[in-house]
């Protein structure tokens, strides 16, 4: 029988740790995908975050770097400037990025580094609890948040694909949704396309992908599946917000 | 260039020099005063020899460049002053428990807080007890000249390579910004291969470089080896200056440019006939325990001279035999103690010793060149 479906290469067999109906484990096989599809797994390296995806060094078939809390682009950046012949990708999700990481991935993107970056929104801090994140939405409860996030003191949700999208340094930037199949297709062409990007030295590429985190916003996998479609997708507008042209 | 011709060079200069002449191709920095000669001389000669040189947004992302550049087996640095030193604390820290090579410069300015431009030696505690969190240490040189900054930084990044730990060179304002003759050196060998470099994994399995070790036992046991590397270190890479200790009945203890100043005032002491060494620690961690307590075997007394409160003054306690006395002499927030102010205390050690003054020579008190060092201008 023709085999038409498999584990990517890029990828262990490893039990991930990521809990029921996160999405981590799609991002995770669509960022391998495309180290296979390139051939490329044997001369990456992956920067991993502080938070959930930290324990991607358990599954990638790739090397991977441990980076402090915010800091994967500064430290992609001392990669990719001292071995230019590798491939960089940071992993990040959005308290290490669009918090405490903020002026790492602005700067990395403002200096057009030739990297690659991976970033899932899930709109909470999910390694230690659930706590509210930059991108966490108005009203939303979380551990920091009991009466919902209020504007008036917690300001409003950061969109980084189009804040990043300004920056003159950045060659792709394009938000994408883990929620359907044909959402998850879409993404996982952005995924190649960022990397594609990177291989022909086109510069700084950005993939931010909207999740889900069904234990810290108290849903069923399903529930978090329709909540991410009825109120993520209307503030973080998928799209491409970036693409500069390949010469 | 490794004839013994004399050139003469700014401390700022000596360390990007001596670095380049290491095989640094790679350094990672942002503008802080009193080192800025030191990004501005790596931007304009790096990309002379093929070399790369980031403007990192602060000193958090300089440092995880460096953390960065090294997991991939590439000698790097960053060089900074003490605030932006406290910077970075979190990398030096991540870069210890990853075990990762790389040099960091401190050319030490006054603090605390924004404190000031001026020489300083507050950030010892900092530099040779870990500075971040956890329980780590970084391998710390004190040069005291300009020669030393060079020799210093070429010697940070053999050790830092050699014992895969950053390796830090903590000098001053007054060393960074003072002018010296110097005589370069050859170029550094290339480090060993990196076998654990994150090179890429074709034909080989993946590696992995991190500090959290989340399994019963794990992280302990990383503890442990890390501290048995520290006793290897502090076995195999201590290094001392000494001056006229062998009959003194007093030394005087100081290291960088404290110990500059203190030697000026031991020679003084000593052409009064006061028996007066120097002990000058090279490497501040590791520091030169054992030859300490051999010392105060002898030697009952001890004054310790530093350009702060006193912080190594407890490294000097911990360390003389019980019944030597220390006594200290600091100036901290950027005051610089005189020959003579260490020599009055020098002086207290000999009651009814005739007063006198170090003197100066002529160049110092008129604010002229020394004819020495014009003497070695351009050749």
């Amino acid at each position: 029988m023709k085999k038409v479906f498999a584990r990517p290469e890029s990828i262990n067999d490893e039990i991930m740790h990521y809990c029921a109906g996160c999405t981590h484990g799609i991002a995770h096989r669509l960022v391998a995908e495309a180290l296979d599809h390139y051939g490329i797994t044997g001369k990456t390296v992956g920067v991993a975050p502080v938070g959930c995806a930290v324990l991607m060094y358990d599954y990638f078939e790739c090397d991977i770097l441990e980076a402090p809390h915010g800091r994967p682009p500064a430290v992609a950046t001392g990669i990719k400037r001292s071995r230019p012949d590798m491939i960089v990708f940071s992993y990040q999700g959005d308290g290490d990025l669009a918090s405490i990481g903020l002026a790492e991935i602005v700067h990395a993107a403002n200096r057009g580094e030739n990297i690659t970056v991976i970033f899932v929104n899930n709109t909470v801090y999910g390694m230690t609890g659930g706590q509210m994140a930059p991108t966490t939405l108005l009203g939303q409860q979380t551990t920091t948040s009991p009466y919902g996030r209020n504007l008036n003191t917690d300001g409003y949700p950061i969109r980084m694909a189009e804040m990043l999208a300004t920056l003159e340094g950045t060659s792709y930037v394009t938000r994408v949704a883990l929620d359907k199949p044909a959402n998850v297709l879409r993404a996982r062409k952005a995924v190649f396309k960022a990397f594609d990007m990177q291989l022909k030295n086109m510069g700084f590429s950005f993939v931010e992908m909207l999740s889900t985190c069904p234990t810290n916003w108290g849903m069923s996998p399903t529930e978090a599946i329709t909540r991410l479609q009825e109120e993520l997708i209307p503030y973080f507008p998928l799209g491409v917000f970036k693409e500069k042209e390949v010469v | 260039m490794s004839d013994n011709t004399r050139i003469l060079v700014k401390g700022n200069d000596a360390l990007a020099m001596g670095a380049i002449k290491a095989g640094c191709k790679h350094y990672f920095g942002y503008p802080i005063t009193p080192q800025n000669e030191v990004p501005e001389f790596m931007s304009r000669e790096l990309p002379k020899i093929g070399g790369e040189f980031v403007q990192a947004e602060s000193e958090l992302a300089a440092i995880n460049m460096v953390l960065g550049a090294s997991a991939v087996g590439i000698r790097s640095m960053t060089s900074s002053s003490s605030p932006g030193i406290s910077l970075m604390q979190e990398g030096l820290s991540y870069m210890a428990g990853q075990e990762l090579p790389g040099v960091v410069i401190n050319v030490v300015r006054c603090g605390p807080g924004l404190g000031g431009i001026a020489a300083s030696q507050g950030d010892y505690f900092q530099a040779v007890k870990g500075g971040g969190h956890g329980d780590y240490h970084l391998i710390v040189l004190a040069p005291s000249s300009v020669q030393e900054m060079y020799d210093h930084t070429m010697l940070a990044f053999e050790l830092s390579d050699k014992y895969r730990n950053p390796a830090m060179v903590l000098a001053d304002a007054v060393l960074g910004q003072m002018q010296e003759p110097i005589v370069e050196r050859e170029q550094a060998p290339e480090p060993p291969p990196k076998m654990w470099a994150l090179d890429g994994a074709d034909g080989r399995p993946a590696r992995h470089l991190k500090s959290l070790l989340l399994k019963e036992g794990e992280l302990e046991a990383h503890n442990m080896l890390l501290q048995e590397k520290y006793r290897e270190i502090e076995k195999h890479e201590v290094r001392f200056d000494e001056y006229r200790i062998e009959d003194a009945e007093l030394v005087v203890a100081a290291f960088g440019t404290a110990a500059r100043i203190a030697k000026t005032a031991v020679g003084q002491a000593r052409k009064e006939g006061m028996k007066v060494g120097l002990f000058r620690p090279v490497t501040v961690y590791p520091y030169p325990k054992k030859r300490l307590a051999g010392i105060s075997e002898r030697v009952k007394d001890f004054l310790v001279v530093e350009m702060n409160t006193g912080q190594m003054l407890e490294d000097v306690k911990l360390n003389v035999a019980g019944d030597a006395q220390v006594s200290f002499y600091g100036r901290p927030g950027g005051g610089i103690p005189t020959p003579n102010e260490v020599l009055k205390r020098i002086r207290k050690y000999y009651p009814g010793q005739a007063e006198s003054n170090v003197q100066s020579p002529l160049w110092q008190t008129q604010g002229r060149q020394s004819p020495k060092l014009e003497n070695k201008r351009g050749t």
